[in-house]
């Protein structure tokens, strides 16, 4: 299995702890991650609240390269995974974006580099069966909330990855690999996002609800898939509990950290060290088989 | 309750808007899903429905000014949930795009200064550069003291790299943004 790997701009800061998870669980399951050269940003949400015209190109810049090396893309961060498939769609969609865009690229880009989601590729394309069967530890009925977000599910009909209301993919893994996987209503909510430092008091009100619900469904820790949702959640609780007096003190991990772990990585190989609040219940549960 | 100010006959934001998104506000028929679903509108003064009925109703650049415009998230839970298809999160961008263009109020939380150095370190690394997005977002905004408690763990744990990233094809990136500029033309 080989694949164009697009790490995202978060990957070299903020996200290194998924970046390395990702990279480390590729590797014990023989997953051959190639990383396109000169890759850059995806626009994120400041492109497609600026200009359509950015949104769409670049992405494309990237989807561009990856087209020359004959791969199928594999982004990691769902805001990354969310821009590139809409663009591809945009690109499909109009021609005359297409024709803006491939001036700009100095190339034709057709729209057609196939792109996924790093979840994907471990549901659809390893298993769910191989992965379990490859884990050397199980977590242990830990309980998780399941967390996606909205860039992971939304719009359902362009980036058709999972039920945007109720999606199940990560839920199913984390049961693969020996959790409980809670039902809880915020699967899909919004964590404010890109908003965390011009609206932090947007982001402290919507996180406050989401960590609210999964303390009271009796989670164990957030399972995400997006460097914004893990950023928020993780790092906006110390100011929930300077505002409010409330003390949640839930570990938000990367689904790909708790993969990894199963997988008997250690976890300082998975950026377990990186994490705001840290991780310690989650760590010893696994290691207690 | 909604107020509309319409002085004059001249045409409204909605062809305008359609015109950009590409989705037909005037099907809308006032369900309200759009606002139930909205992850801000319960912290905002306006819900996407209202402003999709001011849209209808002739609203004019007074709607640019509505606090949604800017603190809405880009959730898309919106457009995910409208039975009649439109794009609401896109009529949201369209918003966006004329309030740049035709120089509407600072929002709260001045979310346009915040996308311009997003795309500044994009503009001149090829990849956002985290530290000098957040120092020039806090030197405009004067909000140096917000969240500075943060950064020696941030630094600690490595979840913010000092220096910028080097390793993106800077010239394809440049390319892009010179000709967005120029589609935009001369006031952006």
């Amino acid at each position: 299995m080989r694949y164009a790997y697009f790490p995202g701009c978060s990957a070299e800061s903020t996200a290194r702890d998924m970046h390395q998870s990702t990279l480390a669980v590729a590797r014990a399951l023989g997953i051959d991650l190639v990383e396109p050269k000169g890759w850059t940003c995806c626009g994120a949400t400041a492109g497609h609240q600026t200009d359509r015209f950015l949104a769409v190109s670049l992405p494309a810049a990237n989807m561009a390269k990856v087209q020359d090396l004959n791969l199928d893309m594999v982004v990691s961060c769902a805001a990354c995974f969310n821009r590139m498939k809409v663009a591809n769609h945009e690109i499909a969609a109009h021609p005359a974006i297409r024709k803006q865009v491939s001036e700009a690229l100095e190339r034709d880009y057709d729209g057609s580099v196939r792109v996924r989601h790093f979840l994907e590729v471990l549901l659809d394309d390893v298993g769910l069966q191989a992965v379990s069967r490859a884990c050397k530890r199980s977590l242990n009925g830990l309980k998780v909330a399941c967390y996606y977000g909205c860039l992971l599910v939304r719009p359902p009909k362009i980036l058709k990855f999972d039920d945007p209301e109720n999606p199940m993919s990560l839920d199913r893994l984390v049961k693969a690999i020996g959790g409980e996987s809670l039902e809880w209503p915020c699967k899909v909510e919004c964590c404010g996002g890109g908003l965390s430092l011009s609206r932090t008091d947007v982001v402290v009100q919507l996180t406050h609800s989401i960590l609210d619900l999964a303390g009271g469904a009796g989670a164990d820790c957030i399972a995400v898939s997006c460097p914004m949702c893990q950023v928020n959640l993780d790092l906006r609780q110390q100011d929930i509990s300077r505002q409010t007096g409330r003390n949640y003190r839930i570990p938000i991990v990367y689904i790909t950290q708790l993969v990894g772990l199963c997988l008997g990585l250690r976890p300082d190989e998975l950026g377990f060290r990186k994490l705001m609040v840290p991780a310690s219940t989650v760590l010893e549960r696994v290691a207690a088989n | 309750m909604i107020t509309i100010k319409k002085k004059t006959n001249r045409p409204g934001l909605k062809d305008a808007v359609e015109r950009i998104c590409g989705s037909a506000v005037g099907v809308c028929f006032q369900c309200k899903k759009c606002s139930s679903g909205c992850p801000v509108a319960k912290l905002a003064k306006s819900r996407p429905s209202e402003m999709m009925r001011q849209l209808h109703l002739g609203a004019g650049n007074e709607l640019l000014e509505s606090d949604l415009v800017w603190a809405c998230a880009s959730c898309e839970t919106c457009s995910t949930r409208c039975p009649m298809g439109i794009d609401v999160a896109g009529v949201m961008d369209a918003l966006r795009k004329l309030a740049l263009e035709r120089g509407a109020p600072k929002p709260a939380g001045d979310v346009p200064r915040f996308n311009r150095a997003f795309l500044k370190t994009v503009e001149m690394f090829g990849r956002t550069y985290e530290i000098g997005m957040v120092a020039a977002y806090k030197f405009g905004t004067r909000t140096w003291m917000n969240d500075t408690e943060k950064f020696p763990t941030l630094l600690k744990k490595g979840k913010l790299a000092l220096l910028p990233p080097l390793g993106g094809d800077r010239k394809t990136v440049r390319r892009i943004f010179k000709q967005s500029k120029q589609n935009r033309g001369p006031q952006a």
